[in-house]
């Protein structure tokens, strides 16, 4: 017999070990594989540089391995039963945005790779710290309003003086601290969804009961949906004021969704998408940086040298990459503007094809898929609508900005979560995977304490459900202890 | 909340799709026009990756790419940049090509065949092939010659070996450097571009293949070709007139200075031809008609895309014309226009007894272990409708004989060479600008000649400004070919 017959042997015998042991298992293999990957690419890209392999190709790979070595000893310990999948996707993505921030930086003679490797230590940081001290996201629907207020105070801070970096490339997004530059509005993301899924997990069946018609939707009272609107109109004025379209786009289409799963009535997301037409056609009349930018994208050939010039890089690039690419260090990285932020996508499409690409894509929709997975699974409202406006952000944002530099959409500058060079987005999403990390642990540690584990979790979650509600009724507020019984 | 969930999952799934049949299409379907778009830089970089074959005239490279420490590994230099610039043209990072240094692109570079990666090997060493060399049919002295004949003035002269219609020489003036214009630097080729684009006298313009002059009296050559294929002879009387009369217009020709053109009542076809007698040749123009006039034209090549290693203008004639235009056409005035290239080869086909030959300037090319890729584009010039001659052998060396008395004892005196047979027509032809003084010749079986030189001033003729030009030019040129 084999070992791996005598190991589900073993397994069967005593279910609840295994049960226990599974899910970190795989998240080590699942990394090792991840770290190893992107490590030998690395080292790829070292020779193509010079036969001699350059030291930095190699201390890269050794860095996001000692990194990944500490992010999993964590986990074990801080919430041994998350989702085995999320953290290695999270590295294998980090480590591509890695090799390829190096491979800009060997084009442009720069050193950001070094730079990189630390803000990646610093968010996985932040990640243990995040996953060791906040043992329960439940606390955290507490304090809503301080979200919200963070929220707005993050997205003004640019335009606050003295620590305002100022207007860098046509948008006034980053500040200046202790000499690191740092986009606020990355971390306020994460603030603003956890504002969101607090908020609509307590007036969520207000929000449901429809009390006036508009045209042929029924929609609740005006004061339910106020505060909601407020929050989500004032951050994209917000973002619009900052020139921010990327991110404009990419909140309001995370509010409609929350707002939907939340309510279940499709009267929002129908309200969002006329609200959003209406936006855009606004935003084209007043603002000509958007009508320059619809421009480019119906015809990027008319004006290839001027505005249209980072699209029609990003074309070329892809286009001269093919199926199978130029070849990890033998694309032209450095002909691409903002080759190691917002178009990093297109440098690994010219340099690792077709099929580079399509992985990176589909390594993205895995972690969408996990990310929903556990929003399916979390044992209560504030847990779900928290890991589905994360998952829906993490989406849409890869969506606005591949799709843009694939002239699908118009192009608006974002990063590419975990690959594009910037500390602040990375940390921004390392601390949305140990949300998601927590919850997911959350929702299966309950699982398992079950006294019947068998059962099937829909079953267990509706009548987690009609508890949550009779509570709700009775109290007017979502029980603390939830299904945890 | 699962349903709705789950319908969110499908909103997404949906947008990655689009991402991912999008990216297909980019990568895929569009893959070629976007590699290969004009402004595409990867394209001229990688070509600066490996070093260029060179322009070679005799033993030297007019045209060669020397190692630089930049991020572009190889500059283009012209060691005698202005006066091959024409031949050469430019290698430019922002201007992309022009001149030899486009139409021959695939050889200089090496590509397709050559500049695969054979292996991995290759692709991580760097594969250092060059490409081929280009050598070409030119005589670096002829040229030199004919760059101190011209001396500075605007005008173009062109030489062709009459037994092979390779190019012996082809030079232009005004003419330009185009080592700034092949430089590394945007800013110099900017500034050198700017300069050039707004002179006044065009200096990128190769006045020898590219611009199209009145032809004025060598296009007798043509009329006298129509004449003699017709059965008439040198010594064919026609009479001898100080005005032609011109049917249906009052617009009347007369001789160049006034007067007739002999003293006799009658003059013959070979003597009208050596003094350039306008009111014989409207009249044996209008008399031929248009329609053998044309005709004899396009067999010459007029109207006809010429065949050669650099693009080129085309010489024309209007395909109708009436008896006016035609009697003005004879005289190669009107909307009659040939460049100094083909009429060089109007002149070899006379000197080679009548055969029209393919004009070349590459030699052969060759790749850098000394193999021969490709040899010249050489041979007869056929084309729809057309054998390669335009006349007969004895035609050929009736017009020849009326050429060599041109120069010696005609209008073309100026071009005599001592103990070499040269023969020639000479032209003046009107133009806004000024008079353009054409010389139109050959030296023994050694080389044909085309001389052109527009003037702005009203006293230069073709006789008097075009054929000393001519004569030193191929002084040089029969020693040159006569000493091989």
């Amino acid at each position: 017999m084999t070992a791996r017959g005598r190991e589900a042997a073993a397994a069967s015998r005593s279910p609840s070990a295994a049960g226990l042991a599974n899910p970190r298992r795989i998240e080590a293999r699942l990394l090792t594989g991840a770290v190893l990957l992107t490590a030998l690419a690395g080292m790829l890209l070292g020779w193509s540089e010079s036969p001699d392999l350059p030291p930095a190709a190699v201390i890269t790979g050794v860095a996001l391995a000692v990194t990944a070595i500490v992010a999993h000893i964590t986990v074990r310990h801080a919430a041994p039963d998350a989702d085995p999948a999320i953290l290695p996707l999270a590295f294998l993505l980090n480590g591509i945005g890695l090799v390829f921030v190096r491979r800009v930086d060997i084009a442009a003679g720069t050193d950001l790779a070094a730079t990189q490797t630390l803000w990646t230590a610093v968010s996985v940081g932040a990640l243990c710290l995040g996953l060791l001290f906040v043992t329960s996201v439940r606390p955290l629907e507490r304090y809503q309003y301080t979200f919200g207020l963070a929220t707005i105070v993050l997205l003004l801070l640019p335009i606050i003086p003295f620590i305002s970096a100022g207007v860098i490339n046509g948008a006034r997004l980053w500040i200046d601290v202790f000499g690191m530059r740092f986009q606020p509005g990355e971390v306020a993301k994460l603030t603003a969804v956890l504002f969101l899924a607090a908020y609509l997990a307590r007036n969520r069946d207000m929000l449901s009961v429809a009390t006036q018609r508009v045209g042929p939707l029924f929609i609740p009272a005006t004061r339910h949906l106020a505060p909601v609107f407020i929050a989500a109109i004032g951050s994209m004025a917000i973002m619009a004021q900052l020139r921010d379209l990327g991110s404009a786009v990419l909140f309001f289409g995370t509010f409609i969704a929350m707002l939907y799963v939340a309510t279940g009535r499709v009267a929002y997301p129908m309200l969002g998408i006329v609200l959003f037409a209406s936006a855009c056609l606004i935003a084209y009349q007043v603002f000509s940086h958007v009508r320059v930018r619809v421009h480019i994208w119906v015809d990027p050939w008319s004006d290839v040298q001027g505005s249209a010039y980072q699209l029609a890089q990003s074309l070329f690039a892809l286009g001269t990459g093919g199926l199978t690419g130029t070849g990890l260090g033998f694309g032209r990285p450095q002909d691409i503007p903002f080759s190691s932020t917002d178009a990093i996508f297109v440098v690994i499409g010219e340099e690792l094809g077709l099929l580079g690409a399509t992985a990176v894509l589909i390594a993205f929709l895995l972690l969408v898929a996990r990310g929903l997975r556990i929003a399916l699974t979390a044992r209560d409202e504030f847990s779900t609508l928290l890991a589905l406006g994360l998952t829906v952000t993490l989406a849409l944002q890869t969506f606005v900005i591949v799709g843009g530099l694939t002239r699908l959409v118009p192009l608006t500058g974002i990063t590419l979560p975990f690959i594009s060079y910037g500390g602040s987005s990375l940390l921004a999403n390392y601390l949305i995977v140990a949300v998601l990390l927590r919850i997911s642990h959350e929702s299966r540690a309950a699982a398992r304490g079950k006294p019947e584990p068998a059962q099937p979790s829909a079953v267990r979650r509706s009548a987690a459900r009609q508890r949550a509600s009779i509570a709700n009724e009775s109290t007017g507020r979502i029980p603390t202890q939830g299904g945890d019984t | 909340m699962n349903r709705s969930i789950g319908r969110v999952a499908t909103v997404l799934l949906v947008l990655f799709g689009a991402l991912f049949v999008n990216l297909n299409v980019i990568t895929l379907i569009q893959a070629d026009d976007l590699a290969n778009h004009p402004a595409n830089r990867r394209l001229i970089v990688r070509e600066y990756e490996l070093p260029r074959g060179p322009i070679v005239v005799g033993e030297d490279a007019i045209a060669s790419s020397v190692p630089t420490d930049g991020t572009l590994r190889y500059l283009r230099t012209y060691p005698d940049g202005t006066r091959y610039a024409h031949l050469t043209g430019y290698y430019s990072l922002v201007l992309q090509r022009s001149g030899l240094e486009r139409s021959l692109n695939e050889e200089l570079t090496g590509r397709p065949t050559e500049v695969v990666a054979q292996n991995l090997g290759d692709l991580l060493g760097g594969a250092n092939r060059p490409g081929n060399a280009v050598h070409l049919t030119i005589d670096g002295e002829i040229q030199a010659a004919a760059e101190s004949a011209l001396d500075g003035r605007e005008g173009a002269v062109v030489v062709i070996d009459p037994r092979s219609g390779a190019v012996l020489a082809s030079y232009a003036n005004p003419t330009f450097d185009p080592n700034p214009l092949s430089s590394h630097d945007h800013s110099e080729i900017r500034d050198a571009w700017d300069r050039l684009r707004d002179a006044d006298d065009n200096p990128m313009l190769d006045r020898a293949t590219s611009e199209l002059y009145p032809p004025g009296s060598t296009f007798k050559l043509v009329v006298a070709a129509a004449a003699l294929e017709r059965g008439e002879a040198p010594d064919s009387l026609y009479p001898d007139e100080a005005v032609y009369d011109v049917p249906q217009t009052s617009a009347d020709i007369g001789n160049f200075g006034g007067g007739t053109c002999g003293s006799e009542e009658t003059i013959s076809l070979a003597d009208a031809f050596r003094v350039s007698c306008n009111t014989v040749f409207a009249r044996l123009g209008v008399d031929l008609g248009d329609e053998d006039l044309i005709r004899q034209s396009e067999r010459f090549g007029f109207n006809r895309e010429l065949p050669y290693d650099l693009s080129t203008a085309t010489s024309q004639i209007p395909q109708e014309l009436d008896a006016p235009a035609t009697a003005q056409s004879a005289l190669g005035q009107r909307d009659v226009r040939a460049t100094p290239l083909h009429f060089a080869l109007v002149a070899a086909s006379i000197a080679n007894g009548g055969e029209l030959l393919r004009p070349h300037v590459v030699a052969n090319v060759l790749s850098p272990d000394g193999q021969v890729v490709r040899g010249p584009d050489d041979g007869p010039w056929t084309g729809v409708g057309n054998d390669a001659r335009p006349i007969s052998a004895r035609t050929a060396e009736q017009l020849r004989q009326m050429m060599i008395d041109t120069v010696q004892s005609g209008t073309g005196q100026a071009a005599q060479i001592d103990g070499v047979e040269v023969g020639g027509k000479t032209g003046t032809a009107e133009a806004d600008r000024g008079p353009v003084a054409w010389f139109v010749g050959f030296a023994g079986d050694d080389a044909a000649i085309a001389v052109v030189l527009p003037t702005e001033d009203e006293s230069a003729t073709g006789g008097g400004v075009a054929a000393p030009v001519a004569r030193q030019v191929l002084e040089v040129a029969v020693d040159r070919v006569g000493g091989r």
